[in-house]
């Protein structure tokens, strides 16, 4: 099937060379890294986690986010997901595949990755990220290819395949749970103690990644003879809808607990994010845009008119991408670390070579994107005519 | 000099043995010899485990600087003000990220935030030294991914600078702001190399160790050499220590005790 993705029109290998290139620069500018050292980005002893991390928590969540066209189809035996399981399932397989490299990029010695497999241990959380994540990519690469090969000879998949399609399930849950858990349960870091945090990834990741997917299928419908269908859009639609109002909920669970019981600890955070401490406010029209955007979002895309028109899903699908990136891509990181464990203010602003890395990685991420999509596109148009 | 063939064959085999299998070739040759040379040198000083006392009313801003500064010159910690060559000297906001502290002063607000009792004005400013607390229950060894940071049976919570992966979990996990990464290569930055201790690499996270490197050579740690009295070392365990005597003595307090860690160094207020 692999053919599939070497042949193509000119703006199929346009494409595919703009992200090579962007990538390419990415490489560059990380080699520099590689020799000066982390330092060359804006992180630093107070806030020691950046723009890396925070894209590594949030494509997990993409990727967890490929469970709410396979729950359905499999569970459920929902039909018409069929034709979008495949696209769910590479979109992970290329968000996991950014995941690690983010993961990567952040190490201060990326030479002794190993010693996480060489001394393993288990009492630390990133042991288990580490293994749910690579297990997570394995199995969606296992699952979608052998899916989408079958159906490309119009057999049905193996019975071996089906344990398989079943534990992915829960996989995809625990990816981003074992995620939030490497900040969830760190003592002395109020505005991540908390325990909805686990529910809060899963509720924006279940909003962000279908809001992604449902883009994604609009773009494969412009583009190629294969239709994902318009119930198939329509179902994530509602799918995003319920996730950012319940994700907003959330938001509004943890501002109820932090702010009625006025522990200072867990209030600093929210006040340096939404109000800024002393001149240090860098963060607040984000933080601002983000919450009443996503609310936004959610209320235009309860009302059945905003959502069944595909020009206006399409807008407020972008803005619950970019909602929820500023809160979990850029809040949820800087928010943790500032103010300090000494309660000093210090902010946190990406450099340049660190904001053309992490494009990089997305353009890596994009590259696999679209070549497995190329592959799954062919075959689908394949099978139709 | 002149060495026969069987001679040559004999120094080659065992180079080669030695070469091969390292350690086991030891075994083989001198049984019992590598675990001897682990066994503590003569004269070092062992607990069971190990506690600080920081008394602040003998602790006045010049001494902070001293103590602060002795760590800092017996562990190569570079001090990004003063570079070696004045072309490497850096902008200010990227030294305050860049700052390795093993040992350094805060005031009270900053040591022990949301404690804030009613407390005679001048305590306020008074210059509270910082460190590795060396946790009973350290949350950086709890999630550290390659046991790099550990715990030993002695209490101090160690670091392995050569097994570091540069993750900084434990920079995130630690509540007391307590490591530093290695943002940049330090070597710039060290005036004078003290050869008893390692310079470091980019890309590693470190701190203090109680200065377990000179516990094991006799020596008391160098901040408390440097300090006038007003740090108290030595092991809690042990009813005759000079900590424990200390303690039993004056009301002292310890940092976010809330969070359940268990911190070995105690201030005397």
């Amino acid at each position: 099937m692999l053919e599939k993705a070497l042949v193509g029109t000119k703006r199929y290998y346009g494409l595919l060379a703009i992200l090579a290139g962007i990538f390419a620069l990415g490489f560059l500018f990380y080699l520099k890294q590689l020799q000066f050292g982390l330092g060359i980005t804006g992180m630093g002893r107070d806030v020691s986690w950046g723009l890396y991390i925070a894209q590594f928590t949030y494509l997990v969540g993409v990727a967890a986010s490929a469970v709410m066209v396979v729950l359905p189809y499999y569970l459920h035996n929902y039909k018409a997901f069929g034709r979008v399981t495949i696209l769910g399932e590479f979109l992970a397989v290329a968000a996991v595949s950014m995941c690690v490299t983010f993961v990567l990029v952040d190490m201060g010695r990326p030479d002794r990755v190993l010693n996480v497999f060489k001394y393993p241990t288990p009492n630390s959380v990133m042991f288990w990220d580490i293994i749910v994540l690579n297990g997570y990519l394995l199995l969606n690469i296992l699952i979608g290819w052998n899916v989408l090969e079958c159906e490309r000879h119009d057999v049905p998949p193996p019975k071996w395949l089906k344990p398989f399609i079943y534990i992915s399930i829960p996989w995809a849950v625990s990816i981003h749970t074992v995620t939030a858990f490497l900040y969830a349960g760190l003592p002395g870091r109020g505005y991540w103690l908390t325990a909805i945090m686990a529910p809060r990834f899963l509720s924006s990741a279940f909003a962000a990644g279908p809001a992604l997917l449902t883009l994604l299928c609009l773009i494969v419908r412009k583009y190629t003879k294969f239709d994902p269908g318009k119930e198939q859009i329509q179902t994530l639609a509602k799918i995003v809808t319920y996730a950012t109002l319940i994700n907003v909920f959330f938001f509004f669970c943890e501002i109820f607990t932090v702010f009625y019981s006025q522990i200072p600890d867990h209030m600093l955070h929210f006040q340096y994010l939404f109000a800024g401490i002393g001149d240090k406010a860098r963060l607040v029209p984000f933080m601002w845009f983000s919450i009443v955007g996503m609310i936004t979002a959610a209320l235009l895309l309860v009302n059945p008119g905003f959502r069944q028109n595909e020009t206006t899903l399409a807008a407020l699908c972008g803005l619950v991408i970019v909602t929820t990136w500023l809160d979990k891509g850029l809040g949820l990181m800087t928010g943790g670390f500032v103010p300090n464990p000494l309660e000093k203010v210090t902010e946190y602003w990406p450099t340049m070579p660190e904001a053309i890395i992490t494009l990089g990685v997305w353009a890596m991420g994009f590259l696999i994107l679209t070549l497995l999509y190329k592959v799954a596109v062919s075959i689908k148009e394949e099978i139709r005519s | 000099m002149g060495i026969d063939r069987r001679e040559f064959i004999r120094i080659a085999g065992l180079s080669t043995l030695l070469g091969l299998s390292g350690k086991g070739a030891f075994e083989l040759l001198r049984p019992g010899q590598v675990e001897a040379a682990l066994e503590p040198q003569k004269g070092a000083l062992e607990g069971k485990r190990w506690a600080m006392v920081v008394n602040m009313q003998k602790l006045d801003d010049a001494t902070a600087s001293k103590c602060s500064e002795a760590c800092h010159r017996v562990h190569n910690v570079p001090d990004f003000h003063s570079p070696k060559d004045p072309k490497d000297a850096l902008d200010p906001a990227v030294i305050n990220r860049y700052e390795i502290k093993w040992l350094w002063a805060e005031h009270f607000h900053n040591a022990f935030p949301g404690e804030e009792q009613e407390m005679p004005e001048k305590i306020k400013t008074l210059p509270f030294l910082l460190l590795c607390n060396h946790c009973n229950n350290p949350p950086c060894v709890r999630v550290c991914p390659t046991k790099a940071t550990f715990r030993r049976d002695d209490g101090i919570v160690m670091m392995d600078m050569h097994r570091c992966i540069g993750c900084r979990f434990c920079m995130a996990g630690c509540p007391y702001a307590a490591r530093s990464f290695n943002w940049r290569d330090p070597r710039p930055f060290v005036k004078d190399v003290f050869p008893g201790y390692p310079t470091r690499e980019i890309g590693v996270v470190e701190k203090c160790t109680f200065c377990a490197e000179r516990l094991a050579q006799g020596l008391m740690p160098a901040c408390v050499e440097a300090s006038r009295g007003a740090l108290v070392f030595g092991d809690l365990l042990d009813e005759k220590s000079k900590v424990r005597e200390t303690l039993k003595k004056y009301f002292t307090i310890r940092r976010k005790t809330h969070l359940g860690t268990n911190p070995q160094v105690y201030y005397i207020v």
